[in-house]
């Protein structure tokens, strides 16, 4: 929070600002100390800002021509495509940004498993961030029914089935789901309506994770508390707001490359096949983005634990605050979890690409492996390594560890045996 | 305050709670329920086929509730060999005769009861249908006999109107 009490210098501001404090806020946010060794992985939370409105935007624009009816939404899409003025572009940019949402992301998120942004006084922002990413997948589902393709009908019969998999009431769920006996007109109107409204929901949740994140301020790349006062941070503008507008910048242009280059290398061909309710495609596949979950549903060979393991694959990282037992923060300090994170990171990756590949022989091995390894990291590896672990020395102030002049013997000693 | 007697406040308030409980719910229904099948679906809820023209060996697919029925018109092999199996290989054991009234006959909803793809005709390990998404292999009695799905493929209800019509739902 700010240091001190804001004034308004005007006349008019003063008498608008006591009445609802709103340049206090605009005061807030330009004011607000940042830690000053903050290196680019932390210019994530901007793009994404960036990547929401940008959604917004262009779904809104795309509504005024998009028809919700299982007889027209398809043709509508390609209306858009062929007639619209710049249809192309605004559809492009929406299907592309949602890729590139879910890749900003997941830089995001495994900044904060490296940094361990996740722990104490952050727990907060962290759950707020995890229910952000469930509702970033549910829209993002949603959105890729909307165009009745062949991929949107059957990836919808397959997810929306995920929930006839519980016992007793699963099968009346999935009818209620659809508001048929089939994913049919009913299942497209209601997704429709939901997609048009969770980006909003997304949009308050924003607000809450920065709320809360203001509260504690920024973790940093070192990991420690900032001490106040002092020389450990710099005010959010001009310094950080340009730091994270020119990595907007190099963002836009890989986003403008898939939208300008490539926009179709995302999806699925199959996708501009109407949707057909007698035949299904020989290989579903989902979105990139949600294939490691997918890999771990399709390598349990059950059908309710499969369901049980996918989910809990997303909602084990809502408790990772208490199963992560080391009190330090940042893994540069954390030799053993260092090695750990790289691990859990290709095991991610791997896992994403058997949730690509057909779910059999050696893939359906791997991914089996994989889906153990996974949750070894969160269940075992993180519980245990907090207590097993020989951390190195943190620095005492990010003053110190950013002009390496060091007060802390015991750190100046450490770097000194690594540089011989 | 000493005696156990409720207060006559806080049996008011006790009362209220129940009271708004109840207008809660009834507000909350009709916006959960009209998301349940309407009224026009339910109506759909039966269909008749021509079977004249189905060759032994062959199958065809009908759109039933927006779901494909699978109508096959099995061989005399296909039918032993769908009556052989024994019931403890089965994953959900039924026997052919429950599924096929009329052995010639499978009617059956060409769902997966894995994750509700529509299954491959003639393909698969056991002669009967193989579901692409996620492999379950089903035989000619459209029995679960490999993979992950749970049960057998679903027995509508139906009955033959005539010898060359099959009436659906």
């Amino acid at each position: 929070m700010s240091d001190h009490e804001y004034t308004p210098t005007s006349k008019a501001g003063k008498w608008f600002n006591d009445r609802l404090p709103l340049l206090t806020l605009a005061n807030h946010l330009t004011d607000y100390p940042t830690p000053k060794n903050l290196n680019y992985w932390w210019t994530f939370g901007g793009i994404l800002t960036f990547c929401l409105i940008t959604q917004i935007v262009t779904g809104l624009t795309l509504a005024m021509h998009y028809i919700a009816h299982a007889d027209m939404a398809f043709e509508s899409v390609e209306h858009i495509m062929r007639d619209v003025n710049y249809g192309w572009l605004i559809r492009y940019i929406h299907a592309n940004g949602a890729s590139m949402f879910f890749l900003a992301v997941y830089i995001h998120i495994f900044r904060s498993l490296f940094y361990g942004s996740y722990k104490s006084p952050r727990e907060i922002i962290w759950i707020i961030g995890i229910i952000i990413y469930l509702l970033m997948m549910a829209a993002a589902f949603m959105g890729y029914v909307l165009p009745w393709g062949q991929m949107s009908f059957w990836g919808a019969t397959v997810i929306t089935n995920l929930f006839s998999a519980i016992p007793l009431v699963g099968e009346g769920i999935v009818t209620w789901l659809w508001g048929g006996y089939s994913v049919d007109n009913p299942t497209l109107t209601r997704f429709f309506t939901l997609h048009y409204l969770i980006p909003f929901l997304i949009l308050g949740l924003v607000v809450l994770h920065i709320w809360a994140l203001h509260v504690p301020g920024n973790n940093n790349p070192v990991g420690i508390d900032i001490k106040k006062p002092s020389k450990d941070t710099v005010p959010f503008h001009p310094y950080i707001v340009i730091k994270d507008g020119f990595a907007l910048l190099m963002f836009m242009i890989v986003f403008a490359f898939f939208v300008f280059y490539t926009p179709n290398i995302l999806g699925h061909a199959d996708n501009y096949i109407e949707a057909n309710p007698m035949v299904t495609p020989a290989h579903i596949v989902p979105e990139w983005y949600l294939l490691p979950f997918y890999a771990i549903l399709r390598s349990v060979p059950d059908k309710l634990l499969g369901v049980v393991a996918m989910l809990s694959a997303i909602l084990i990282l809502a408790v990772l605050p208490w199963l992560d037992t080391s009190k330090i923060r940042s893994a540069v300090f954390r030799p053993l979890y260092k090695q750990f994170y790289w691990i859990l990171v290709a095991d991610v990756l791997i896992l994403g690409y058997m949730g690509a590949m057909p779910a059999e022989g050696l893939y359906l091995l791997i991914a089996r492996v994989a889906t153990a390894y996974y949750f070894l990291h969160f269940l075992v590896v993180l519980p245990v390594l907090g207590f097993k672990e020989k951390t190195l020395p943190i620095p005492l102030s990010i003053t110190e560890s950013v002009l390496g002049g060091s007060a802390n013997l015991a750190t100046a000693k450490h770097k000194e045996s690594f540089d011989k | 305050m000493s005696d156990k007697k409720p207060k006559r406040r806080e049996f008011l308030f006790t009362a209220s709670y129940a009271v708004g409980a109840v207008g809660v719910g009834a507000v909350v229904w009709p916006l959960v329920d009209q998301m349940n099948p309407d009224a026009s679906v339910k109506a759909l809820a039966s269909t008749e086929v021509d079977v004249s023209s189905v060759k032994p060996g062959n199958t065809i697919t009908v759109l039933w509730r927006g779901k494909p029925v699978f109508i096959r018109r099995r061989t005399p092999e296909e039918i032993s060999e769908a009556k052989s199996v024994k019931m403890e290989d089965l994953k959900h054991p039924e026997k052919d005769e429950d599924r096929a009234k009329n052995p010639e006959w499978l009617v059956m909803l060409g769902v997966c009861t894995h994750l509700g793809c529509v299954p491959l005709n003639d393909k698969g390990d056991y002669d009967g249908w193989f579901c692409p998404c996620h492999g379950s292999h089903y035989d000619t009695s459209g029995r679960i006999r490999k993979g992950p799905a749970p049960l057998n493929m679903e027995v509508p209800k139906y009955e033959f109107v005539n010898a060359n019509t099959i009436k659906i739902g």
